[in-house]
């Protein structure tokens, strides 16, 4: 029943969709205000969406297995949470979800935008249209979550293990959200660009929706991150495997835009820069879409082969980028408004350069993705890219960019020179003896590790200092650059002084090495509802004398029957000590493995303090 | 003859060409040193020397094969018409059993012989790699 009524709400939805298209060109004839049917009729779309949305997650609580996708992907004997979640962690559902905030993101556009020009905003909404009808068609004809079986089987295939987990089930939410909002800015700046309306008071406006993005994407990348340190065992959190490129190239993208919108807002400045990367934004969050749906890459992201689906997002995308290179070749004038020339050392030069740096490792990241997918299809060659790849060619790029982000916000615009030059190089002096010195100690490679350390220490003095003297100018963009600067301060260390042991053991037998001491005291099974658990219990001694007791889970799920290991984390201020233990084939051996993991949390925290930078810019703007 | 701002514009231009070229040039070279190759074992018998590259072999773990000591994990991966001894001391896999798909990573000792130092994981038991897959339905 639910169902049934799910996929006529998604029928009903399209149908408001073309009523909505159609007001807006009669609309846009006329233009002195916005039609007053649009605003209802927006809401009546994301409405319908909404009820199909819920029709299918109570499919999902009442395990109604006469619907295919329920079927597929769940068990009666799965928790409620799960059940709720996994009406999402499947094709189909998630792109429900998707399509779900793509209208409510154009209601709450129309809503917000009542100060803007008419035209403008009806433009955007037509373009916004044209991205939903897409997915509209797209669900309902390749991958509707509402087909019916029968005869109705009794029970379903269940979810994959790892993906229950609290974690996971808001990682695809918030990651959407992020991506969706980018269709919005997609859309608006077409409009803006057809109706030549780029203006600072455009660019003012857009930074918020590019802001909220900005945020949802970078807390679904971190939440994505932290899942899979640990569901995954592996103690790391970024594995530069394809499925997090994807997510993290428009990142690169949408990052960098907020720095040229920016200019845009105080000088009226790099309009090519914001078209041409909010357009690029949005390709990048509908390719990885792709990539990631169609199966080319393999993940646990990969619900379904299908090729049809796949070719349908291509096809989709690339009319997208033909039509927004069409507007953008056709409509844009080149920085008439620009009559004010760019000095080499100023504020706007520095977000350039910067913004060419990320140019870099989006490429970089883009290439290491791509090529291998490319070469498959060309010469049928099979390879891949490890992580060596990537940091090769972002490491030491990374030195000249931390220190433009240091001298870059201490410049004024148009002409500048270099103020409060005694600071800069006194804390410069300062953070370079500090990592001589923490090198030296640790010693590891020294050339390399003392340069990148110390420009990072440099960034976070100055950036600190700033923050401290100026309190509340600048204050999120203080945040957000402080937030970065421990972030690559904590990856840097935590990479020099993690250790590891492998190693594999029986019950009763005793591990040494120079750092650790492992003895497996025992190993316990207990009965869950929908798994079996096994419990072992491990005493770790470490070289500083520390005793900990680890217990490390391996759970054997019932249905589908998949085993997992739950690591066990021991989480502190400094440092993670990290274990899994894992089965080899029934044999007496338990592969075991410890991680000491200095600074992890820090990880998260300045990722955290990075999108509080965001959050602060939006409220801020509120204030005024 | 030009103008100073025709020749600042050439010298941008000029600029942004050369970093550009530069940067493909990195790239392209580190491109080459890190690509890792997928092959089967029967690709392995058919090599005719040995590099010492990093490889992925892919294919089934033999039935039987798997054997266990403190410091290393041994066993044979099989594409049905040949197979290949693999060596592993490190973190297996949930999904690592007997009879199922598997892909290695680590260099070649000689063309029987595979030091591996990664068994790459799987998310699900029905899923083989499509590499596998192919690697498997050769036969």
């Amino acid at each position: 029943m639910a169902s049934l009524i799910g996929f006529y709400a998604l029928v009903f939805g399209v149908c408001s969709s073309f009523f909505i298209i159609f007001f807006s060109i009669r609309n846009f004839r006329n233009y002195d205000e916005l039609d007053k049917k649009i605003l209802p009729f927006t809401f009546l779309q994301f409405f319908l969406v909404l009820i199909s949305f819920l029709g299918l997650i109570i499919s999902f609580i009442n395990s109604d297995f006469s619907n295919e996708t329920v079927f597929n992907h769940s068990h009666t004997t799965k928790p409620l949470f799960y059940k709720i979640s996994g009406s999402w962690g499947n094709h189909e559902g998630s792109l429900l979800l998707w399509l779900l905030v793509l209208t409510l993101f154009i209601f709450l556009f129309i809503l917000k935008s009542g100060k803007q020009l008419t035209q403008y905003r009806i433009l955007t909404l037509l373009f916004q249209e044209i991205i939903i009808i897409g997915f509209f068609i797209f669900l309902l004809k390749t991958s509707s979550p509402f087909n019916y079986i029968f005869p109705i089987p009794k029970e379903g295939l269940g979810l994959n293990p790892i993906l229950q987990d609290p974690l996971l089930a808001i990682h695809p939410p918030i990651l959407y959200l992020g991506y969706v909002g980018t269709s919005i800015i997609f859309s608006s700046a077409l409009a803006a660009m057809s109706v030549n309306y780029i203006s600072k008071e455009w660019a003012k406006h857009i930074k918020v929706w590019v802001l909220i993005s900005w945020i949802f994407l970078t807390l679904g990348i971190l939440l994505g991150s932290i899942w899979a340190y640990y569901e995954l065992g592996w103690g790391g959190f970024w594995f530069w495997d394809p499925v997090e490129n994807v997510s993290l190239m428009p990142w690169f993208a949408l990052t960098t835009l907020i720095h040229c919108i920016l200019v845009l807002e105080k000088r009226l400045q790099l309009t090519s820069w914001v078209i041409i990367l909010s357009i690029t934004t949005f390709t990048l969050s509908m390719s990885g879409t792709f990539l990631v749906r169609s199966g080319i890459l393999n993940s646990v992201h990969t619900f379904a082969n299908d090729p049809e689906r796949g070719l349908f997002i291509l096809i989709f995308l690339f009319s997208l980028i033909f039509l927004s290179l069409f507007i953008f070749f056709f409509f844009h004038k080149n920085e008439v408004s620009n009559k004010n020339s760019l000095f080499l050392i100023s504020k706007e030069t520095s977000i350039i350069i910067n913004n060419w740096f990320m140019m870099y490792f989006l490429s970089v990241v883009l290439i290491g993705t791509v090529y291998p997918i490319f070469l498959d299809v060309i010469t049928s060659e099979k390879i891949s890219i490890g992580p060596p790849f990537y940091h090769k060619l972002i490491i030491p790029f990374l030195i000249p960019f931390v220190l433009a982000m240091t001298i870059g916000p201490k410049l004024k615009w148009i002409k500048s020179d270099i103020s409060d030059k005694t600071n800069l190089i006194v804390f410069f002096i300062i953070s370079l003896l500090l990592s001589i010195f923490i090198i030296k100690t640790l010693e590891v490679k020294f050339l390399l590790n003392t340069i990148l350390v110390s420009s990072t220490f440099y960034l976070f003095f100055i950036t600190l200092k700033d923050l401290l003297k100026k309190r509340f100018i600048n204050i999120s963009q203080n945040i957000a650059h402080l937030g970065f600067s421990l972030f690559l301060l904590s990856i840097i260390f935590n990479n020099i002084l993690s250790s590891e042991v492998v190693t594999n053991l029986k019950v009763g037998e005793t591990f040494q090495s120079e750092k650790f001491k492992i003895y497996f005291e025992n190993i316990n099974q207990k009965k869950e509802k929908n798994f079996d658990s096994f419990v072992g219990k491990f005493i770790v001694e470490n070289s500083d004398g520390t005793i900990q007791v680890m217990k490390p889970e391996l759970r054997i799920y019932n249905q589908p029957n998949i085993v997992t290991s739950e690591a066990d984390i021991k989480t502190s201020l400094f440092s993670d000590k990290f274990m899994t233990i894992n089965f080899v084939q029934n044999q007496e051996y338990l592969n075991i493995r410890y991680q000491f993991k200095p600074l992890m949390i820090w990880i998260w925290i300045s990722v955290l303090m990075i999108t509080l930078g965001g959050m602060i810019s939006i409220l801020k703007k509120n204030e005024k | 003859m030009y103008g100073r701002k025709v020749k600042l514009r050439v010298l941008y231009i000029l600029l942004i060409l050369i970093i550009l070229s530069l940067s493909i040039f990195l790239i392209l070279k580190s491109l080459e040193q890190n690509v890792i190759y997928f092959q089967s074992p029967s690709e392995i018998k058919n090599i005719s020397e040995i590099e010492n590259n990093k490889i992925r072999v892919g294919g089934m773990v033999k039935k039987n094969s798997i054997s266990i000591n403190s410091d290393e994990i041994n066993f044979i991966i099989t594409d049905l018409k040949n197979e290949i001894y693999v060596t592993y001391s490190g973190v297996v896999p949930n999904l690592f059993e007997e009879g199922k798909g598997v892909v290695a990573e680590g260099y070649l000792k000689d063309k029987n012989f595979f030091l591996a130092t990664k068994i790459l994981a799987k998310h699900d038991e029905n899923y083989m790699p499509p590499e596998v897959k192919e690697a498997l339905g050769e036969k």
